[in-house]
């Protein structure tokens, strides 16, 4: 059971240290609001999983209160992006320049 | 799975999260402009609580869950001030 959690864990570790990669990479900043989703839909959620698993075989009981992250995660990140994403357009019209 | 091979596991994530944080670090500083540096704090404190709940597992600890969760609420909070500054200038109107 904590062999499936690590592997989980470090799965999520992978998705997150990719998104930032492509968060250094990418040229434009449009293309740049896509990568760090991965780490904070998939990275996060495998990241959790493998948490509740681990804490789980560690009291032989279910413990499941690290949804609540997720949970939270999924319902703010979107908000966040929409404003980000609004703010860029409004000031890539105003003033392409700098 | 023994011991050794666990704490090498959550080590070797540890290591790529903190990879992850100079990446989203980087795009901080360098910019070039103010909605790329409100990208990567949010990029930052995302990979900031993944890297806190891995210390907790580490530690076999529960307390750091609740580190996480403020984080999370926390960095919302900012980044949403923050693109909404960008937005209009003001962040309450």
């Amino acid at each position: 059971m904590t062999t499936v959690a690590a592997v989980l864990v470090l799965a999520g570790a992978l998705l997150a240290f990719i998104g930032a990669l492509g968060l250094v990479r990418l040229p434009t900043f449009f293309e740049r609001v896509h990568p760090p989703t991965m780490g904070t839909t998939l990275g996060t959620a495998l990241v959790l999983a493998g948490s509740m698993l681990y804490f789980s075989a560690l009291d032989s009981h279910l413990v499941l209160h690290e949804i609540l992250i997720g949970v939270f995660m999924t319902l703010t990140t979107p908000v966040t992006y929409i404003l980000l994403g609004r703010a860029a357009l409004r000031r890539e019209h105003k003033d392409p320049e700098t | 799975m023994s011991p050794e091979v666990l704490s090498m596991t959550l080590a070797a994530a540890q290591l790529l999260l903190a990879l992850a944080m100079t990446c989203a670090l980087y795009r901080l500083l360098r910019g070039p402009r103010a909605q790329d540096r409100v990208l990567a704090l949010d990029t930052l404190y995302v990979n900031a609580m993944l890297l806190i709940l891995i210390f907790g597992i580490a530690a076999r600890s529960r307390d750091f869950f609740e580190a996480a969760l403020v984080i999370g609420t926390l960095g919302f909070v900012s980044t949403a001030a923050a693109a909404k500054f960008l937005l209009r200038g003001e962040v309450i109107e």
